[in-house]
């Protein structure tokens, strides 16, 4: 039976006070890794290969944490996606909460799409999925 | 002084674990600093023999095509130190590898005795993506380093053979 949210949560929290060297209060749902939580490029990482482990589960490359939009200039113009790098991007992303970078999609907010949250729904996804 | 901070393999097992040994010797300049008149071994330079175990380790499982750079110390915790005459052995396994990154796992002895834990992430550092500043050439895995392996391996092979007679 696949764990509970909050016990999917619960793990989460452990693997990113560990990556990331923070206080277990601090990995609410709603923290962002970068902004709130101070992860450097390095750190997505090493959070993939903790949640493999924490979990038994496969992570191929830029699937949670997707790096070629920003890469591809035809999704990015004046430091905003594109409408059509937007639709890549949510397609690529179901597990990120978009509500709030959709009203302003500048490149330098992409961070704040990688919460504690968009972590949890997409290893819930993956648990579901196996 | 060269930057080679173990002194041989004595286990290889590839793409799995690795352990090497360090002497620690007065020969070494800056244990006369650190600290006059008692010498201790820089914990900062033990990680640097993990790092150097557990990098050849990785770089092996690569072929060595890869430049493989010490990225993230995830933990480093020593209950004792080492000073001349002590000798350390580093115990280093593979605990993820992709083509992007590993993650080792490692404990220090000294004397047989445990002493430490380090675990490390290494990134790989392609030498087709054309980062800047970056050789051409594998900058990381210099022939001092393989020497250390090849001097490993024929060991075991002499080893082999005289108990093969």
């Amino acid at each position: 039976m696949a764990p509970s949210r909050d016990e999917v949560f619960s793990k989460v929290q452990d693997v990113l006070t560990d990556a990331l060297g923070v206080d277990a209060e601090e990995v609410t749902p709603e923290a962002t890794l970068q902004g709130d939580l101070g992860a450097e490029s390095i750190d997505f990482l090493d959070i993939v290969f903790r949640l493999e482990k924490a979990f038994s589960i496969k992570i191929p490359k830029g699937e949670l944490f997707p790096d070629d939009v920003m890469n591809n200039p035809e999704y990015v113009e004046n430091n905003r996606i594109t409408s059509t790098g937007l639709v890549r991007l949510k397609a690529m992303m179901p597990h990120a909460d978009f509500s709030a970078f959709e009203k302003e999609p500048v490149v330098s907010k992409m961070p704040d799409l990688f919460t504690v949250k968009t972590i949890v729904n997409y290893v819930e996804t993956k648990l579901k999925a196996a | 002084m060269r930057w080679i901070w173990i002194d041989g393999f004595v286990e290889f097992e590839s793409g799995r674990r690795a352990s090497a040994v360090k002497n620690v010797t007065l020969a070494e300049e800056h244990l006369h600093d650190h600290f006059p008149g008692f010498p201790v071994m820089p914990a900062t330079l033990i990680i640097e023999g993990m790092a150097q175990t557990a990098g050849i380790l990785v770089g092996e499982s690569k072929g060595f095509s890869e430049n493989v750079i010490l990225a993230k110390i995830r933990q480093a915790e020593f209950s004792d130190y080492a000073v001349p005459g002590d000798q350390l052995r580093y115990d280093a396994q593979v605990e993820s590898i992709d083509d992007r990154a590993a993650a080792t796992t490692g404990t220090v002895s000294k004397n047989g005795k445990p002493m430490g834990r380090v675990d490390l992430i290494f990134s790989h550092v392609n030498q087709a993506e054309k980062v800047q500043d970056l050789p051409d050439h594998n900058f990381v895995f210099t022939d001092q380093f393989l020497t250390l392996l090849s001097n490993f391996r024929r060991r075991i092979g002499e080893e082999s053979r005289a108990a093969h007679g």
